[in-house]
């Protein structure tokens, strides 16, 4: 709780954690196909493939590299031995698709059983001769997104310990520049480094598709910042070497694991800064990254005004109108804030786990951007309860509801404008150029109720639910 | 442990929601960890709910792992029947809970204290049975809670209705075309002079479950879900049940016959010979469109047919009997009954797969190379991966499976849809020779099919130029065949003489 009590500091709450959010073994989904010589094994029951089957699905088909490793009722009781199991299991993955890496997903059944994941993945390792990585994202513990932030924190542990050495692998490294670099003089090569301003190695985390991991990578360069590595790479065997002293910056807010795996761990400086989500995100991180290197940030001005320029036809649909964010992937205070920018009110963000350490400055900004558009600030929810959530917002009536699916057709069919939550972690959202696609989703459902205001088809069920 | 990319039957959890929130003003309250109401996410999105759905989650986090659920169970079940005031709260176990063994039993009595719903443990347990059973369980539970209830009240209305009646037993919520099926018999029960007693679970109050025995006899029309509810009431009650499904021609006209039987039997004094006869000849399209001239190009067309009990049971009877179609295979994921499903298909099929591996069904698929598939969506991606048409006839289902329009499988309506779902996967009759004689008229480059293997032949460019003039829907099994023909006699490469040769051998 903020101590700080001036009329315009946030408030946060804390409800009875009784909402819908996806379980957090959805992150095989994206990561999966982020990651693309990984397989993911996620170790549980029925009720986790279950899940996986539906929540994805048309993706299921494109023969996914992830599976359940389904528990029966023998290995509930141990009657099974784990290892074995796990190790027969594994050698049918590595005959199969032969990965570079399994990922080991932990489950609420692992949980209660004690399965020693962590214990076994060693052992295991060795005897396959396949990396073996365990995360723990079980809905016991986690939701949603935050299951990409159990993998990522246990992938830290296995970046390269040191860059490999300039002098031993000397002529490899030249051929691959060589490689790398073909056809073009060594000046023109020495002159691309040049571009970059001398400053620590700079390690971003977060997984992003891959059009959006370059957007950002050209956005830094453009103010002489050198990326030196994602973490994830897009291939386990290209995870970024992490040295004592690197610097560490997160791409999305729902990582707070990893950026203290990183800090403790690995010895990395974090970069507390806003996310890059709208084109004020965007600046606030670029600004936050370059006045830790002691960069003057350029053009940023002028790049921002003109992104918000383009939006104009988008801003206009929202501007004045209402959002409510029932909360469920922790992007929620990135977008009510962007959305707040964008002329905006928000009463409430309902968020599934705040972090007010690592959303330190994603926070301040969303305080600032309040003030500066003059409008109050949001109550933030943590834990929300959803049933209370929607008495508030039958009382409130927002213009816009951002909400899981299974309550958006319900609200839909009492007249409330809704858009689907998920589409947010899917969607291309970061940086400058990405700020577009967050209005054309938030702005559809207005854009669609418009065409059919004049038809009289608000209000879909015949009586108001009970309240 | 078991290595699984797809399922086909759910958790066993999800066949209690889907009973109880079939019923009106029923809530169900499941004892889980976050993120396992998904339920409530697909019947938002595959039903297109207006409501919310009756489902909510009392939360099993680290706290409760360290100490037990205590009191949050009692006091989500109490707040629930404050907020919602439901009729029934059905505490639902999951996977999860099955391992905790908590006293979940315990926690209903006491909240039954505090609340003025009724509050019922669903018995179902997540490692024994599968989603079907469960259902069928639940609602065999509520059925039997509630008549004992009405009984210990002296409550039970007494005698029969007056002219003869029904109840229909077994159509849920996310069940394969389950609405449509229900419009459909409370038709055919209205065109035989049945009256409708009660339907359940869907749309059903528990309130009016005392009035079940009311009915002079149960239908269930799904082998899945009712069965055990059917048995009780005929136990208990002296109720008889029909359980043949009536999907299809021969079989709609099995079940009415039986109606009749069991209604005589109670002194009613039906025949309903006419009505079939008529409906048969000349009210349905399906006797008609069998013996029309389309359907004479069918004859002898192989099919694969994998489902639920009820579906791919009929549809093989369907493919088979009605339509002189060639069923090489059927199959079906319910394994607990299979013995069922073995006495029901096997005088109408070559082969029969009792199996929940998709990768077993689709090995199967590719080596039969049938002209079209009636199956699952999985089924359906097979089918689309090796080129051979699909009918989707059972769950699992996506968005698509749940029409707006209105698509019974049942009834007589029902063999009018049905024939035109057959119709349409076959590739149509004239389309097949013409292209036959003109060569085809895709040019799509041949892709390797089957579901794993790739080719190791080489073949030379006039067999190649000749393979690709072979029409785009069988060039896949000409080569297959090739292949399969040059490899037993050894040779390397395949030539316009080893196409050939192959062509004679095995008819390709």
């Amino acid at each position: 709780m903020t101590t700080d009590q001036t009329p315009q500091s946030l408030e946060f709450e804390c409800e009875t954690g009784n909402y819908h959010t996806f379980c957090p073994i959805s992150c095989v989904a994206w990561l999966y196909q982020k990651i693309e010589d990984s397989f993911f094994l996620v170790i549980g029951t029925k009720t986790c493939g279950y899940f996986l089957q539906n929540a994805m699905g048309v993706m299921i088909f494109a023969e996914p590299r992830y599976a359940m490793a389904e528990l029966e009722e023998g290995d509930i009781s141990a009657q099974l031995n784990d290892y074995e199991e796990l190790k027969r299991l594994c050698l049918q993955i590595k005959r199969d698709r032969n990965p570079s890496v399994i990922v080991w997903i932990g489950t609420c059944t692992t949980e209660i059983i004690k399965m020693d994941l962590e214990g076994l993945a060693p052992k295991l390792e060795a005897e396959l001769g396949i990396p073996i990585v365990t995360a723990r994202a079980n809905g016991l513990d986690y939701a949603f997104t935050q299951g990409e932030d159990t993998v990522l924190a246990a992938m830290a542990h296995k970046c390269p310990k040191e860059a490999p050495k300039v002098e031993a692998e000397k002529e490899e490294r030249n051929a691959i520049s060589k490689l790398l670099n073909f056809g073009r003089q060594k000046e023109d090569v020495a002159a691309e480094e040049s571009e970059y301003v001398d400053h620590p190695p700079l390690v971003l985390f977060g997984s992003l598709p891959d059009p959006v991991v370059t957007n950002l990578t050209l956005e830094l360069k453009k103010q002489g910042i050198k990326v030196s590595g994602w973490l994830p790479a897009k291939r386990y065997t290209e995870l970024p070497v992490i040295e004592e002293g690197y610097y560490v910056a997160g791409v999305n807010p729902f990582l707070s694991r990893t950026a203290t795996t990183l800090m403790r761990r690995r010895k990395c400086k974090l970069i507390g800064a806003p996310f890059p989500i709208g084109p004020d995100g965007t600046r606030a991180w670029i600004e936050k990254i370059c006045s830790v290197f002691g960069i003057e940030p350029k053009g940023l001005d002028e790049r921002e005004a003109h992104i918000w320029e383009n939006l104009e036809e988008y801003v206009k649909l929202v501007r004045g109108k209402s959002v409510f964010f029932m909360g469920d992937n922790l992007l929620e205070i990135s977008l009510a804030r962007f959305l707040i920018r964008c002329g905006m009110t928000c009463p409430e963000i309902g968020i599934p786990y705040m972090d007010k350490r690592y959303q330190k400055a994603e926070l301040d900004l969303l305080e600032k951007t309040c003030q500066e558009m003059g409008v109050p600030t949001p109550k933030i929810i943590e834990k929300p309860d959803n049933y209370n959530q929607i008495q508030r917002i039958y009382e409130s009536k927002p213009d816009l509801v951002i909400t899981g699916m299974a309550h958006a057709n319900p609200l839909e069919a009492r007249g409330i404008n809704t858009k689907w939550s998920v589409e947010f972690t899917f969607a291309q959202i970061h940086g400058f150029t990405n700020a577009r696609d967050i209005l054309e989703l938030a702005t559809r459902p207005l854009r669609r109720n418009n065409s059919l205001k004049d038809l009289g088809w608000d209000k879909l069920v015949k009586e108001e639910a009970k309240v | 442990m078991k290595l699984a990319y797809w399922m086909y039957a759910g958790p066993a959890h999800i066949g209690t929601l889907r009973v109880a929130s079939s019923f009106k003003n029923v809530h169900a309250i499941m004892h889980a960890p976050l993120g396992d109401d998904y339920f409530n996410v697909m019947r938002s999105m595959l039903e297109r709910e207006r409501d919310y759905t009756p489902v909510t989650a009392s939360i099993v986090d680290r706290h409760v792992l360290a100490r037990g659920s205590q009191e949050k169970v009692v006091d989500n079940i109490v707040r629930k029947d404050k907020e919602v005031t439901p009729d029934l709260i059905v505490l639902t176990p999951t996977c999860t809970s099955s391992i905790l063994q908590e006293d979940l039993a315990n926690f209903v009595e006491r909240a039954e204290l505090e609340a003025n719903s009724d509050v019922m443990l669903a018995d179902v347990n997540h490692y024994r049975v599968n989603e079907l059973q469960a259902a069928d369980r639940t609602l065999e539970q509520i059925v039997q809670f509630y008549l004992k209830k009405a009984n210990k009240k002296g409550e039970l209305p007494e005698g029969k209705t007056e002219t003869p009646s029904v109840n229909i037993i077994g159509i849920s919520t996310l069940g394969f075309h389950n609405q449509h099926d229900c419009t459909e018999l409370k038709r055919l029960m209205a065109d035989l002079g049945i009256e409708v007693n009660e339907v359940i679970p869907e749309g059903a109050s528990v309130h009016n479950l005392k009035n079940l025995p009311r009915a002079w006899f149960n239908l269930v029309p799904y082998r899945e879900i009712g069965m055990m509810a059917a048995r009780y009431l005929e136990a208990e009650f002296d109720m008889p049940y029909v359980d043949i499904t009536p999907m299809g021609v021969v079989e709609t006209a099995r079940c009415i016959r039986k109606m009749q039987q069991v209604l005589n039997q109670q002194g009613a004094d039906v025949n309903y010979e006419e009505f079939i006869n008529n409906q048969t000849l000349y009210v349905s399209q399906a006797a008609w469109f069998s013996r029309s001239i389309d359907c004479q190009n069918l004859t002898g067309k192989k099919a694969v047919v994998f489902g639920d009990n009820t579906h791919a049971a009929a549809m093989t009877k369907i493919l088979a009997r009605e339509m002189g179609i060639h069923v090489v295979l059927a199959g079906t994921y319910c394994k607990y009954d299979a013995d069922w499903f073995k006495e029901q298909v096997s005088e109408y099929c070559d082969e029969i797969l009792i199996s929940e591996d998709n990768g077993e069904i689709g090995d199967a698929i590719a080596r039969i190379e049938p002209s079209a598939i009636f199956g699952t969506q999985m089924e359906r991606h097979v089918g689309k991966r090796l080129d051979i048409p699909c009918g989707v006839i059972a769950a699992p289902i996506h968005i698509q499976d749940f029409p707006i329009g209105y698509k019974p499988f049942m009834g007589y309506e029902g063999t009018n849809q049905m024939a035109d779902l057959v119709y349409n996967s076959f590739t149509l009759g004239m389309e097949d020779h013409l292209l036959e004689i003109f060569g085809g008229h895709d040019t799509k480059e041949v892709i390797t099919k089957g579901i794993s293997a790739g080719s190791d032949l080489n073949w030379n460019k006039e067999a190649q130029a000749e393979l690709n003039k072979v029409p785009g829907f069988v060039r896949g099994k000409v080569k297959r065949n090739t292949e399969k023909f040059a490899r037993e006699r050894g040779f390397s490469e395949i030539s316009l003489e080893v196409m050939y040769a192959a062509k004679e051998s095995v008819g390709a």
